[in-house]
């Protein structure tokens, strides 16, 4: 049975056709990344899993259960780490972290977890710190660690990195690697793509509300059909007009060319660049991200 | 039913005014006291409204109750409001909460809120009079039935309000005229007709008058007709606010 069965989801906004039939799984115990362009229907599609906004048609299972039908349990087995750096004032950490648990029928039984899960968010000295009195940063552990205090099968992380520093990104980094590592589910939005490469096994890619990509990582990137050739240049030149189209970047000397992986080799671009008596100091190969084939999928959409 | 959920809920939402007592429960006490002040001192002795009950003994249970309904309303309305405002209702969206837990959560802390005011304020009215007592099974069903209408009162408005300005609008163009013009201050039948007629489309003179009579014995409706209405009302706005939250009206589009 998969994490999250998604159906034929489509979501109207009055005139805005959001979500257009999207269909998938995600698979149990995967590291899945949602992505996609501002506005494609990540932050909608993640709403309507968690219940926050209701599907125009089709369907979504959390575990099996369906998130209206049978919406206790789908909210039993879910986590949701919400975007938005939001907190109530009135209450200190543990404050919260009871509260939250307590919605979920967790009682004093649960005060140990509750107090492992400050322990490895770092947040134990300010347990009992209100949260209007805490840095950007330890509200947005505070909202990981609300998410988690029912222990859920599924954790869904709303672009989590979304303008935190580089130490706290690498700490939530580690943290998801461990939650996955302990048989979670993850759902991860973001805009950092290295984010999704380094982390996810298995990736959508959504635009304008369709998927338009949907495979494990590195079938994803294999199917890009490009790899980049870097080329160190020892002074301004100016490129043979062969090689114009191929050019992706060209500052400071540093001239980075495009190959198509079938219909260009590297013996052929050096043989031009020697015919047109450029010398070159060092070069070497680069694989395509996902930022290029995310590029190349969303711009290709958006084009047509 | 999500049972400790539903009492998380409703003490978090009690610890909410307990925090800030200050501004929920004594600032509301001492407007009212100084209401009584004002004008027991003014108008006693000048106005008899039932045959031997003086001024302070017909105002106070119209005060208390005044307090009691303005406080619930503001305690529902502005929990949640906030919460929408600062986004993070999203909390108890993801908990396995029913609308109907939600309600009785809700309207749970109002009516605790309206009591703990209700109270202070008869309580203080002490110095100034000793109120009779007639049947207190009247007085405390009415002061649950008001405060459970207007912390019901109070959820709608919420659900519907997308400002603090709406809610700062509904109460002051609203429920404070509303309670005002309910009989607290003076019997109906001392209004030109017109108006008499209006206040008997009033909920508000219907509690506050069934619940003074819990305390005087003596009232300007049966007291019959007023459980009746005021009970019906309650079930009228309680099943709309059931039904707003169920189809998660301006939280869950």
């Amino acid at each position: 049975m998969p994490a999250i069965s998604i159906q034929q989801v489509h979501k109207h906004y009055k005139q805005l056709h959001a979500l257009k039939g999207i269909n998938f799984d995600i698979p149990e115990g995967s590291f899945f990344g949602l992505l996609g362009p501002n506005g494609a229907g990540k932050s909608t599609l993640i709403s309507i899993m968690a219940g926050l906004v209701k599907a125009s048609s089709g369907s979504i299972r959390i575990q099996g259960h369906d998130v209206r039908k049978q919406w206790r349990q789908a909210r039993q087995a879910m986590g949701v780490v919400p975007q938005e750096l939001v907190y109530d004032p009135f209450f200190t950490i543990k404050e919260l972290f009871r509260l939250q648990s307590g919605y979920f029928g967790l009682g004093r039984e649960n005060e140990v977890w509750l107090d492992e899960l400050l322990e490895i968010l770092s947040l134990t000295d300010k347990a009992n710190t209100n949260m209007s009195a805490l840095s950007g940063g330890m509200k947005r552990r505070v909202l990981i660690g609300q998410a988690l205090v029912h222990k859920p099968s599924v954790v869904i992380l709303d672009e989590p990195t979304a303008g935190v520093d580089l130490e706290l990104r690498k700490m939530l980094w580690e943290f998801a690697t461990q939650l996955h590592d302990k048989g979670h589910t993850i759902v991860l939005t973001t805009h950092y793509l290295e984010e999704a490469e380094s982390l996810c096994d298995r990736i959508a890619i959504l635009n304008h509300g369709e998927v338009v990509a949907l495979d494990d990582k590195h079938a994803l990137l294999a199917r890009y059909p490009y790899r980049l050739l870097c080329l160190s240049l020892e002074k301004p030149v100016s490129i043979p007009s062969q090689l114009q189209d191929k050019v992706q970047s060209f500052e400071d000397n540093q001239l980075v060319l495009r190959l198509h992986r079938e219909h260009d080799t590297v013996n052929d671009v050096l043989e031009s660049l020697r015919s047109a008596q450029i010398n070159f100091v060092d070069l070497h190969t680069q694989e395509p991200g996902l930022e290029e084939v995310f590029m190349s999928l969303t711009h290709k959409k958006t084009n047509s | 039913m999500n049972l400790y959920g539903l009492y998380t809920l409703f003490s978090k939402e009690m610890w909410r005014f307990l925090k800030v007592s200050t501004q929920t429960l004594l600032a509301p006490i001492v407007t009212v006291l100084l209401y009584l002040l004002v004008f027991s001192s003014v108008l006693s002795g000048n106005i008899e409204v039932y045959d031997g009950v003086s001024y302070a003994s017909f105002l106070i249970p119209g005060l208390i109750m005044m307090s009691i309904t303005q406080n619930a309303f503001a305690n529902s309305s502005s929990s949640l409001i906030q919460s929408k405002m600062m986004g993070n209702i999203i909390f108890m969206l993801l908990a396995p909460l029913s609308s109907l837990e939600f309600f009785i959560a809700f309207v749970g802390a109002a009516i605790m809120r309206g009591l703990f005011v209700g109270i202070g304020v008869w309580l203080a009215s002490i110095f100034f009079v000793q109120l009779p007592v007639y049947n207190f099974g009247i007085i405390l069903g009415f002061a649950i039935l008001g405060s459970a209408m207007l912390g019901t009162t109070g959820i709608i408005v919420a659900l519907w309000a997308e400002k603090w300005d709406h809610i700062a609008g509904f109460t002051n163009f609203v429920i404070v005229p509303a309670s005002f013009l309910s009989g607290v201050f003076y019997s109906i039948y001392s209004l030109p007709s017109f108006w008499q007629h209006v206040s008997y489309f009033n909920p508000f003179f219907y509690i506050i008058d069934g619940f003074r009579y819990g305390f005087l014995g003596v009232s300007d409706a049966n007291i019959m007709t007023s459980f009746a209405v005021s009970l019906s009302f309650f079930i009228v706005i309680s099943v709309l606010c059931l039904w707003l939250l169920e189809i998660g009206y301006k939280v869950r589009e």
